[in-house]
C-alpha cells in the first residue's frame, strides 16, 4: 500500500470520528428538544394554572450528557474497553509466553513505524486480539490467553501486525468511540424503555381525561410523536448496525496491511484458520466491542456464511473469503521471492527457535 | 491577463511548496528508519557475549564457530562507526551469517538447549534477528519511497533545494546470508 492510501484513510478515519461524535450529540440533542416540543404541544392549552411545558430543560439536559458522555468516551475509551474484558497489563514479561509477546510487538512496531502499543492479555482461553486507542501514542494491543497457547511465533506475528495495521491507519479511534458511544446508547434506550411505558400510562389516561375532540388536530404534532418514539427504539439496533458496518470492510484492509507488514500472508491465513476452528465464543469479550476483535468474538456461525444477513449482521467478513485472499497473497508473494529477497527481507521461520533473518 | 498569471504563480507556489515539504518529510523518516536499524544493530552486539559466555563451557570443541561470531561482532562494530551504509550491510551480513552457524550448532546439543538460559538467549536472539530484518525493511521501504519521489515531476525540481540524495539501499552482500539452507535428511 502506498504512503498516499495511508493518508487518506487515516484522513478519512479523523473524519468520520468526528462525524461520530457530531451525529451522536445530534441525535440526543433531537430525542432531548424532540420531546420538549411535543410536551409543548400537548400542553399548549392547559388550563391556567396547571403544568405547561416551556422550558426545554430535556433537550438541553440530553444534550449536555450526550456532550459529557462522547467526551468521557473519547478520554476515557480504550480503558474502558480494557476493563470490560478484564485484561492485564504485561510491563514486565515474566513467564516465556509473554517474554515472547512482547517481543512480537516489538518487532512489528518496527516493521509499522509506529511506537510500541502498551501490551495486555485478557485471561480467556479462546484465541481472539483487539486493538484499542486514540492515536498511535496511546494504542494498546489485546490479545486472550488462548490465543498465546494456540498460535506459532509466526501466526502470532501476523495476528499482531494485523492489529498494528488498525492502528496505523487509527482504525483504532473510530472503533474504540463507536465501542463506547454504543454502550452509552444502549444504556439509554434501556432506560428509556422503562419510561415510556410508565410515560404512556399516564397520557393515555390525561387524554381519555376529556379532549377527545382535541385528536387528530395537528398532523405535524402526530408525525413527529411517531418519529419520535420510533427513535427511541430503533436506536440501539441502528447503532449496533452502524458498529457492525463500520469495522467490516476495515478488516480486509487490515489484513493487508499486516501482509505488508510481516511480507508473510500464509501466517495470517493459518492464523484465522486456527482462530476460526476454536470451538468456543470469548465470553469476556462483551457484545459492545465485538468489533473491534480479530475475530468475531459472540459466535462464529454467521461469519461462515456469506449471503445477506451475514453482510448485516456479521462484525467480520466471511473467514472464508479473507483466507482466500491471503493465500492469493502468498502464492503471488512466492512468485516474486527473487523479488523479495533483493528488497532485503526474507521469510521468518523459527520452528526450531532458529533465526533465518 | 495579469490576473491570469499571478493565479497561475500562486497555484505553482502552492506545488512547490507542499511538494518541498513532502520531500523533507520523507528524508526526515528515512533518517528515523536508518536509526530503528542502528538501535536494533546495537542491541546484537550487546547480546553476543552473553551468548559465547552461555554455550563457551559447552563447546569448546566448536572453536572455530564461536571464533567467527566473535570476530564478525568486532568487525561489525568497528565498521558502524563509520556509517557507511554499504560497508555496514556487509559487515553485519557476516555476523548474521556466522550467527546463524552458531545456532545451527546450538541445535545439536539437545543438553545444551535444555539448559534454560540458551531458550530465553535463543528467544531474544530471534527477535533480535527479527527486528534487524523488520528495521531494514521498513528502511527499505521509505527509503525507495523517496528516493522514487525525488525523481518524480512536480518533486524534481525542488529536489535540489530540499537537498535531496539518493538514499542507499540497504542490500543482502554477504553470500553466506544469500545462500539457501540446506535441508538434511
Amino acid at each position: 500500500m502506498s504512503d498516499l492510501d495511508l493518508f487518506s484513510q487515516q484522513a478519512a478515519n479523523r473524519s468520520r470520528s468526528r462525524w461520530l461524535v457530531f451525529g451522536f450529540i445530534a441525535f440526543f440533542a433531537w430525542l432531548g428538544f424532540g420531546g420538549d416540543w411535543i410536551a409543548w404541544q400537548f400542553t399548549l392549552d392547559a388550563p391556567p394554572g396547571s403544568y405547561r411545558h416551556t422550558f426545554p430543560f430535556l433537550g438541553l439536559g440530553l444534550t449536555t450528557v450526550a456532550a459529557i458522555s462522547a467526551g468521557v468516551a473519547w478520554r476515557r475509551g480504550p480503558e474502558r474497553v480494557l476493563w470490560s474484558t478484564n485484561a492485564i497489563e504485561v510491563t514486565v514479561p515474566a513467564t516465556e509466553e509473554e517474554r515472547r509477546l512482547v517481543n512480537v510487538v516489538e518487532e512489528m512496531a518496527i516493521a509499522s513505524g509506529i511506537p510500541r502499543p502498551r501490551v495486555w492479555i485478557v485471561p480467556d482461553p479462546d484465541p481472539n486480539a483487539f486493538a484499542t486507542g486514540r492515536d498511535w501514542d496511546t494504542a494498546h494491543v489485546d490479545v486472550t490467553a488462548g490465543l498465546l497457547r494456540a498460535l506459532d511465533r509466526d501466526e502470532l506475528q501476523a495476528v499482531i501486525a494485523h492489529e498494528m495495521g488498525h492502528v496505523k491507519n487509527l482504525d483504532v479511534r473510530l472503533m474504540t468511540l463507536l465501542a463506547a458511544l454504543v454502550g452509552a446508547v444502549a444504556l439509554v434506550g434501556d432506560a428509556m424503555a422503562r419510561m415510556m411505558r410508565g410515560g404512556g400510562r399516564i397520557r393515555t389516561r390525561s387524554s381519555g381525561g376529556g379532549r377527545g375532540g382535541k385528536k387528530g388536530g395537528n398532523p405535524v404534532l402526530i408525525v413527529v410523536l411517531v418519529l419520535w418514539i420510533l427513535s427511541w427504539l430503533l436506536a440501539p439496533l441502528v447503532t449496533r448496525l452502524l458498529a457492525l458496518g463500520v469495522s467490516r470492510k476495515r478488516e480486509y484492509l487490515a489484513d493487508a496491511m499486516a501482509a505488508q507488514f510481516t511480507r508473510n500472508p500464509g501466517a495470517l491465513a493459518s492464523a484465522l484458520q486456527k482462530i476460526e476452528h476454536a470451538a468456543s465464543p470469548t465470553p469476556s469479550i462483551r457484545r459492545g466491542s465485538a468489533h473491534l476483535c480479530i475475530a468475531d468474538p459472540l459466535g462464529r456461525r454467521l461469519t461462515n456464511r456469506e449471503g445477506f444477513l451475514a453482510e448485516l449482521f456479521g462484525t467480520h467478513p466471511p473467514m472464508a473469503i479473507r483466507v482466500a485472499k491471503l493465500k492469493a497473497m502468498a502464492y503471488e508473494g512466492r512468485a516474486s521471492s527473487a523479488e523479495r529477497q533483493a528488497a532485503g527481507v526474507e521469510r521468518r521461520g523459527d520452528d526450531a527457535g532458529t533465526p533465518a533473518t | 491577463m495579469f490576473l491570469a498569471l499571478l493565479v497561475l504563480t500562486a497555484i505553482a507556489l502552492f506545488w512547490g511548496v507542499s511538494a518541498y515539504n513532502s520531500l523533507i518529510a520523507l528524508k526526515n523518516q528515512v533518517a528515523n528508519a536508518w536509526k530503528q536499524i542502528d538501535v536494533q544493530l546495537k542491541r546484537r552486539h550487546d547480546l553476543i557475549p552473553n551468548l559465547i559466555n552461555a554455550v563457551k563451557g559447552a563447546m569448546n570443541f566448536e572453536r572455530q564457530t564461536l571464533e567467527a561470531v566473535v570476530a564478525a561482532r568486532n568487525q561489525a562494530i568497528q565498521v558502524s562507526a563509520g556509517g557507511d551504509v554499504s560497508k555496514i550491510a556487509a559487515s553485519e551480513g557476516q555476523l548474521t551469517g556466522a550467527l546463524h552457524r552458531l545456532l545451527a550448532v546450538v541445535e545439536s546439543y539437545p543438553a545444551l538447549k535444555a539448559t534454560g538460559n540458551i531458550a530465553e538467549l535463543q528467544e531474544e536472539l530471534t527477535s533480535t534477528e527479527n527486528k534487524i530484518a523488520f528495521a531494514r525493511q521498513l528502511y527499505n521501504d521509505v527509503a525507495t519511497q523517496y528516493n522514487t519521489k525525488q525523481k518524480q515531476v512536480p518533486t524534481v525540481f525542488v529536489a535540489g533545494m530540499a537537498g535531496a540524495t539518493t538514499a542507499p539501499l540497504w542490500e543482502i552482500s554477504d553470500e553466506a546470508e544469500r545462500a539457501v539452507p540446506k535441508v538434511e535428511l
